[in-house]
């Protein structure tokens, strides 16, 4: 357990809804940060991978969200919290393929219903609530071996 | 192989990254769906694609790729190409189909190899 560990690093990064040109600054600014820290790659790299599909779920679907990240000895933790419509089924959300994506966001390349399952198969845990036109909350942790 | 004999060998048009040719291509990914390319895609890959738009320069930023190589034609939107040039991240431009640069950067790189084994 890493749980009560004192951070090494902590920062929060607000996300502004539709704002697809911007898209992907803030996991940028996460990667070099954890690149800074020493991280080993592996670990950077499914941080890079949680934070960017994190915001651009953030972009895609809310009016805007907050990205915060924590780093101790031992665990990566980015959580996500937004202010949007909030997801009626998890279970179908979670489903590879499924997406409530519009044509304009698919054109992009995004909402083509992987997002969540990439964010819970790079994650070594993974937590989603949400609530119906509040919001959705995601919290994931990705383990550090042996330390930083 | 570095970008510049990759792009020499292909007759490819550059359009950014132009001091960052001297990068090793280690291996190549195919793809149009930006979350397909964040999952699977490597460092040092060369991305062929057919978006056009500003997002894939932060993919291939952070997914540490060689460089962009836009297919059949296709090339970087205005902002793109901003983007492209200010992060310093080589994009390219072939009129062949992805299918086709695709098998044909495989080749070369393969031939770097000097892989002559075939898998039975």
């Amino acid at each position: 357990m890493h749980v009560h560990e004192k951070p090494t690093f902590e920062s929060n990064y607000t996300v502004q809804g539709g704002n697809f040109d911007e898209a992907g600054k803030v996991a940028s600014q996460i990667k070099v940060i954890l690149k800074k820290l020493g991280l080993q790659t592996d670990v950077v790299r499914k941080a890079a991978l949680v934070a960017y599909e994190s915001e651009i779920n953030i972009v895609s679907y809310a009016r805007k969200g907050t990205i915060s990240i924590s780093v101790t000895p031992g665990q990566v933790k980015i959580e996500t919290t937004d202010e949007g419509q909030g997801i009626p089924d998890i279970n179908l959300a979670m489903q590879e393929g499924y997406s409530t994506a519009t044509s304009k966001i698919r054109e992009m390349g995004f909402g083509a219903g992987m997002g969540l399952c990439n964010i819970k198969k790079f994650s070594d845990h993974f937590q989603i609530t949400s609530e119906i036109g509040k919001g959705t909350h995601l919290k994931m942790i990705i383990n550090i071996e042996n330390g930083v | 192989m570095d970008l510049e004999t990759i792009a020499t060998c292909l007759n490819l048009k550059v359009f950014s990254g132009f001091d960052q040719l001297k990068t090793e291509v280690l291996d190549g990914y195919t793809g149009d769906l930006l979350s397909d390319v964040m999952a699977n895609s490597k460092e040092g890959d060369l991305w062929m694609t057919r978006q056009v738009h500003q997002n894939i320069i932060a993919v291939a930023s952070l997914k540490d790729h060689a460089g962009i190589i836009m297919v059949q034609g296709a090339e970087p939107a205005k902002d793109t190409l901003e983007k492209a040039l200010k992060e310093n991240i080589p994009v390219m431009g072939t009129d062949l189909s992805g299918f086709e640069i695709a098998g044909r950067i495989y080749n070369l790189l393969k031939e770097k190899q000097d892989i002559t084994r075939i898998d039975p």
